[in-house]
């Protein structure tokens, strides 16, 4: 049996092929080396995600996260909801919090869960990927498989929003939380300062309205540079999409020269617990982290 | 005298033998200090050095002691004899602490120390061990001037403390502002609704309290003696007087509201809708009492509609209106905003505010009234006029950034409170000064001010409390909020600052203990804050003085009168030994038995002032004792270094400076004098109030005396120091050290 | 005026504040806004153009009964859900949900501003959010892209080639999701049936408020 058991909600980014899929390729090898077992919940649903605000009304989006809560209290009991995303674990968590302080808010959302023959007696604790690492295994645990330690490489720990507000993790401050810089040095990279840790990436907007967005994005990117940052490093991948595609798109607008790499802590994990460019899922990154493929294949 | 006995001791502890050669100390302490009995002691704080100082006082008949060893600030536990004359020579904090360890040092160190030997020695051989103040009172009953919240307040808690209370009530009944309210800002938890105004209850307490003498109808016709020993007059219901003898007294006169009448442009006087807060509060009990919503004055109809303007005539830069914000006006505006919501939560209730000020619990107040549905707008009201049977309110609206307009059946105005302070000092006695030559207006204008006498003290300075800001009565700026300039004399509540009830309950139980331990001292002689415990007091030569009056005038709290022959009468209980008439005096005759003008002169005289070549200037530093000399001796504990060749003599405080002092240093050679004094004017930090700042004023005719002996007018400093300038100070020391330096030496050394 | 905007503007008569407390989502929150205005300065968005009222303005609008200045803002819309706003507030009134709240209501009776395109945004990922349950991210880029008819689609697509191009060589982005191939839910019907039953009962209970 494995130390320890989700239920694992990996949502529309992480599947095979989508948008964040490499975040799902090195959680997936960080989990076997630590041995965490993920268990999909099946056939789970999207979140809603914030975006959906304007047209989805309060209870269909609750109805949407209180299925995924069925199905893994029904498939997976006793275990909790794990999200990788951000913003499912956001969306997740706003859901079960609003679910469980309105009696009307729940009679109304088992109502609707009984068209698709489910209902909630208990909804499971609803985390994130790093508050498992943090406070389910630790700094000290997460140090020991090290490996390789990514000795001498700076990054800037881009935390963002979503990990870190409304709710964030247990004990950081929401200005200037700790935990990102603290795993980039359990892995034994350098965490550089810089002064854009928690600045929004613009979020949706960076479809709806990118020069608004990449306005933001830029000033991320710069800090970071400004930091002495080789590598930026996030756990959300809007932000990791975001802050990592639309460099080129940026360098036109303004005339910038970005090229920075833009990773998950997972793959730096993998990396450091030695695995292959391919486990940590580097092939995914557009914009290549080279010195990391180097040091993978080293 | 044949029984004077001197003695110094010097203590090698600290370090302090390892860092100057005490031996040469003793030498010192015999040969120029002419001490009958030198000993040295290796921890002199000790209990078995404090046994020796006692055995020589017991067996060897010792009366005077110069101790030499710490601060004196330090160990006062230890050095504690009062059947002696004692001084204490500051060789740790004021020498080995603010000295470099070094071989450099170590001759500029061991002449610094010696010379607070010498001074030690000098000082203490011209004080005297105070007796006591022979003319005290021992009245314990306390005198409460108003009857509402605060002076209930101070009765009820003076009466708990054990001591009998007089309570004087201009009106026929108890209670003040706070009974005149339907329903007051709650003062428990949750904080979420108006609740009882809590008067009668403590009315009730005070009819059963036997401690506790009421008079109603009545006010203080005249307020005569000094603490301990107050003789009241008060003018009774009947017409008649009744005296009274006091101890101390608390004034809690309270406040009027900002008369609305001179506010026009808010419609004031011209519609019945518009009224103040009181106006509210009528409004609402007279609703309450015959079981109907609050209407409309104009036409009696349930009103639907009110809008609350804050800072009504508050907080006015024009100059035209009160200027200060009243503190209690925000949460009261809620409360009564709520008197609407709770009774129907459809009548609209919109509070226009700049800011939003609530004390104490108010922001959860607040909250409940944002939750009952009041609406809170931040906006500029313009002016209201009659529309209809109601009015129109045009406002800016601050965060949209437009004018707009609201219709209400009624608004409130929160005009904001007026001390009920009694007259201004300084207006009555220039009226009084021309009223004497004889003008009419100004004998009218005498009549006038003084109909609003509180207390009608026989004071030569006035006859009530001096005022500071906005006519609210003085009371220490920032350190001893309960401090007035009349010893005894507490003002309490919105009398000396705007605030709410509960602060002026608070404020109150504080000046009713103050009046207690006031009346408690001078019943035993002793001063009052902050000397408290003193036992000297001023005595004077009146065979010397010239009459001038600069004590009688300058003396911060009014404790000096006039006699029949217009000699200063010093009434000992009102004194709070600052010293100022001594500092004052042009011929020196007013003196303390333990600080005089002889005391610091003698200090300065002992000062091994080096001839001209040495190459070692001197520097006289009169230190005040409440705050530059803590921060000096603060800096030693930090081991921040300072010049070698300053010399610090504390002194009570910078009013009593006696330019007599600065003339004969230089005189004697010194090549500069920097005072150190507290903070004066609008934020004062001095603790006897004026002291600071009528020293100032007397040291700033210094210039004259420099010029005249042909001194560079930079060899007199005034620097203004906090406790709190521990860092800064050795270094604006050091910058005037090199200062003096940078001039050639005095031409005064060795006549 | 759509039918729902006026029936709602009869039914509260001119009492702005107590239309949002209950029929925006999170709305009886808005008269606890003390303005002190750190929502506005805290959030990203604040110094782009379109941000015509920020929070704090909004609050106030809606206290001061300014029906049509709301509804028709463009500011709701410029939230990037950072929730920097949300966690500021002194007086803890989630503002992000409000402004969500607000924008919804504003869709939902036809008052918002047309060709909003984060609105546009927020519709387009719903309805293919909810359409397998689970997103494409191909059809939703694509019909993003073509909101504004086909050849600003295909001008917008070829801005973005770059882009779409690095992601595909990146194992990111599947060319076959256009064609539907992508990721589905196996119970999409058990989905829709769960959904409208929802949207029922939100329209119920929405309908049940304010009336005497």
């Amino acid at each position: 049996m494995a130390r320890k058991e989700y239920a694992f909600y990996p949502g529309c980014s992480s599947q095979k092929g989508a948008s964040a899929s490499n975040y799902l390729v090195s959680v997936e090898s960080m989990c076997k080396t630590l041995d965490i077992k993920m268990t999909e919940i099946p056939d789970w649903n999207c979140c809603g995600a914030s975006i959906s605000y304007a047209e989805a009304g309060e209870l269909p989006r609750h109805v949407m996260n209180a299925r995924n809560f069925a199905l893994a209290e029904t498939n997976l009991p006793g275990q909790d909801i794990v999200a990788t995303c951000a913003a499912c674990w956001l969306g997740a968590r706003e859901s079960k919090e609003r679910l469980e302080h309105s009696s009307g808010l729940m009679a109304d959302t088992q109502t609707a869960l009984k068209e698709a023959g489910l209902a909630i007696k208990v909804i499971p604790e609803v985390r994130h990927m790093v508050e498992v690492l943090i406070e389910d295994l630790g700094y000290d645990e997460l140090k020991k498989p090290v490996k390789k330690p990514l000795q001498g490489m700076k990054f800037a720990g881009y935390v963002g929003c979503q990990t870190n507000r409304p709710f964030g993790i247990a004990g950081e401050s929401f200005e200037n939380p700790m935990y990102l810089d603290k795993l980039i040095e359990t892995v034994g990279g350098e965490a550089v300062k810089y002064d854009q840790k928690v600045t929004c990436c613009g979020g949706a907007l960076a479809f709806s309205e990118p020069e608004k967005a990449q306005g933001q994005i830029k000033d991320i990117i710069e800090a970071a540079y400004d930091g002495g940052a080789e590598m930026i490093v996030t756990p959300c991948p809007l932000c990791q999409a975001n802050v990592e595609v639309y460099q080129g798109q940026i360098n036109k607008r303004y005339g910038t020269k970005f090229d920075i790499p833009v990773l998950y802590y997972s793959q730096l994990m993998t990396l450091a617990y030695g695995g292959s460019a391919k486990d940590a899922g580097l092939n995914g990154n557009v914009v290549r982290a080279r010195k990391l493929e180097e040091f993978a294949g080293k | 005298m044949a029984d004077t006995k001197t003695a110094a001791y010097i203590c090698k502890g600290c370090e302090i033998d390892k860092r100057v050669d005490v031996s040469a100390l003793v030498k010192t302490a015999t040969k120029s200090g002419k001490m009958n009995l030198v000993r040295e002691h290796d921890f002199l704080c000790s209990a078995e050095g404090v046994a020796m100082i006692q055995n020589d006082i017991d067996n060897e008949g010792v009366t005077h002691a110069a101790i030499c060893a710490c601060s004196r600030r330090a160990k006062t536990e230890a050095f504690n004899f009062p059947t002696i004359a004692m001084s204490r020579g500051n060789l740790r904090e004021g020498v080995i602490w603010i000295r470099p360890d070094t071989e450099d040092a170590r001759e500029t160190t061991q002449e610094m120390a010696e010379d607070y030997v010498r001074m030690a020695c000098a000082e203490v051989k011209a004080m005297q061990v105070p007796p006591g103040n022979q003319k005290t009172g021992t009245v314990k009953t306390l005198l409460v001037v108003g009857g509402g919240m605060s002076g209930m307040t101070s009765a009820l808690e003076a009466s708990k403390a054990g001591y009998k209370v007089v309570l004087v009530e201009k009106t026929g009944a108890l209670g003040g502002w706070a009974g005149k309210l339907y329903r007051r800002v709650p003062t428990r938890e949750p904080f979420k609704a108006p609740e009882d105004n809590g008067v009668a209850d403590m009315v009730a307490r005070i009819e059963a309290d036997s401690n506790i003498k009421v008079y109603l109808n009545a006010t203080i016709a005249k307020t005569d003696g000094a603490p301990g020993r107050f003789k009241v007059e008060i003018a009774i219901e009947s017409g008649g007087i009744a005296q009274e003898d006091i101890g101390a007294i608390v004034q809690a006169t309270g406040f009027s509201l900002y008369d609305a009448n001179k506010l026009p442009e808010f419609g004031y006087g011209k519609t019945p809708n518009v009224v103040d807060q009181a106006g509210l509060e009528a409004l609402a009990r007279e609703a309450a009492a015959a079981g109907k919503p609050i209407c409309r004055p104009f036409d009696g109809q349930p009103v639907k509609s009110v809008v609350f303007v804050q800072c009504a005539g508050q907080r006015d830069a024009s100059g035209t209106h009160l200027q200060y914000c009243s503190g209690f006006c925000c949460n009261t505006s809620i409360k009564q905003a709520m008197y609407f919501k709770d009774a129907n939560p459809d009548i609209d209730t919109v509070v226009l505010f700049t800011d939003l000020r609530t004390p104490g619990n108010g922001e959860d107040f607040y909250r409940a009234a944002q939750n009952k549905g009041v609406i809170f707008s931040k906006g500029v009201v313009s002016s209201v006029t009659p529309s209809g049977n109601a009015c129109a309110v045009k406002f800016k609206d601050l965060i949209l950034n437009e004018d707009t307009e609201a219709q209400a059946d009624l608004v409130v105005l929160a005009t904001g409170m007026v001390p009920n302070s009694g007259p201004d000092l300084d207006q009555l006695s220039e009226a009084n000064r021309q009223a004497e030559g004889g003008d009419e207006a100004a004998k009218e204008q005498v009549v006038q001010l003084m109909s609003k006498s509180v207390l009608n003290l026989t004071y030569r300075q006035g006859p009530d409390m001096p005022q500071f800001k906005h006519g609210f009565n003085d009371s220490h700026f920032i350190c001893f909020p309960y401090e007035t300039r009349r010893t005894a004399i507490y003002t309490a509540g919105p009398v000396r600052r705007p605030m709410d009830i509960l602060q002026a309950q608070e404020d109150a139980t504080g000046a009713a203990m103050k009046a207690i331990q006031a009346l408690e001292n001078a019943g035993l002689g002793k001063a009052a804050h902050p000397r408290a415990g003193d036992l000297s007091f001023p005595t004077v030569r009146l065979e010397g003085c010239t009459q001038c009056k600069r004590c009688t005038v300058e003396c911060p709290f009014g404790a000096i009168d006039e006699d029949e022959k217009r000699f200063p009468l010093f009434n000992e209980s009102r004194c709070r030994r600052c010293g100022t008439c001594m500092g004052a005096c042009p011929v020196r005759v007013i003196s303390f038995e333990n600080y005089s003008v002889n005391t610091v002169g003698s200090q300065i005289k002992a000062v091994d002032v080096p001839d001209e070549f040495s190459e070692k200037p001197r520097i006289l530093i009169l230190a005040c004792e409440n705050d530059a000399y803590p921060a000096l001796d603060m800096a030693g504990m930090n081991r921040h270094e300072y010049d070698p060749y300053v010399r610090v003599i504390p002194i009570r405080c910078l009013g009593s400076v006696n330019t007599i002092w600065i003339t004969d240093a230089l005189n004697g050679g010194y090549d500069g004098v920097m005072l150190m004094g507290c903070k004066h004017g609008e934020e004062y930090q001095c603790h006897f109030v004026k002291g600071s700042e009528l020293g100032r004023y007397r040291l700033s005719k210094v210039g004259d005396t420099l010029k005249g002996m042909n001194l560079e007018t930079e060899r007199v400093m005034d620097l203004e120091v906090a406790i709190t300038d521990i860092a800064t100070l050795p270094q604006k020391i050091n910058d005037y050290a090199a200062l003096i330096k940078s001039f050639p030496p005095s031409p005064f050394k060795g006549f | 005026m759509s039918d729902l905007n006026q029936e709602m503007a009869e039914r509260y008569k001119n009492n702005f504040l107590k239309e949002i407390e209950e029929q925006a989502e999170m709305g009886e929150w808005v008269k606890m806004c003390m303005q002190c205005g750190l929502c506005s300065g805290s959030c990203p968005t604040n110094f782009h153009s379109g941000w015509d009222h920020p929070p704090q303005e909004i609050f106030m609008l809606i206290r001061a009964g300014k029906r049509e200045e709301v509804l028709n803002s463009e500011g709701m819309y410029m939230c990037t859900s950072c929730y920097n706003c949300y966690v500021r507030c002194p007086r803890k009134v989630p503002v992000t949900h409000v402004m969500h709240g607000i924008a919804e209501y504003a869709y939902r009776i036809g008052r918002a501003p047309k060709a909003q395109p984060t609105l546009h945004l927020s519709k387009t990922f719903w309805s293919n959010a909810t359409k397998y349950g689970r997103v494409n991210e191909v059809q939703l880029t694509q019909s993003l892209y073509f909101k504004d008819g086909v050849g600003a689609g295909i001008k917008k697509g070829l801005e973005m080639k770059d882009v779409a191009l690095g992601l595909v060589k990146a194992g990111r982005l599947n060319p076959l999701e256009a064609l539907g191939m992508g990721h589905k839910c196996k119970d999409i019907k058990g989905i829709h049936a769960m959904l409208a039953k929802a949207e029922e009962l939100e329209a119920r209970n929405k309908a049940a408020k304010g009336k005497e």
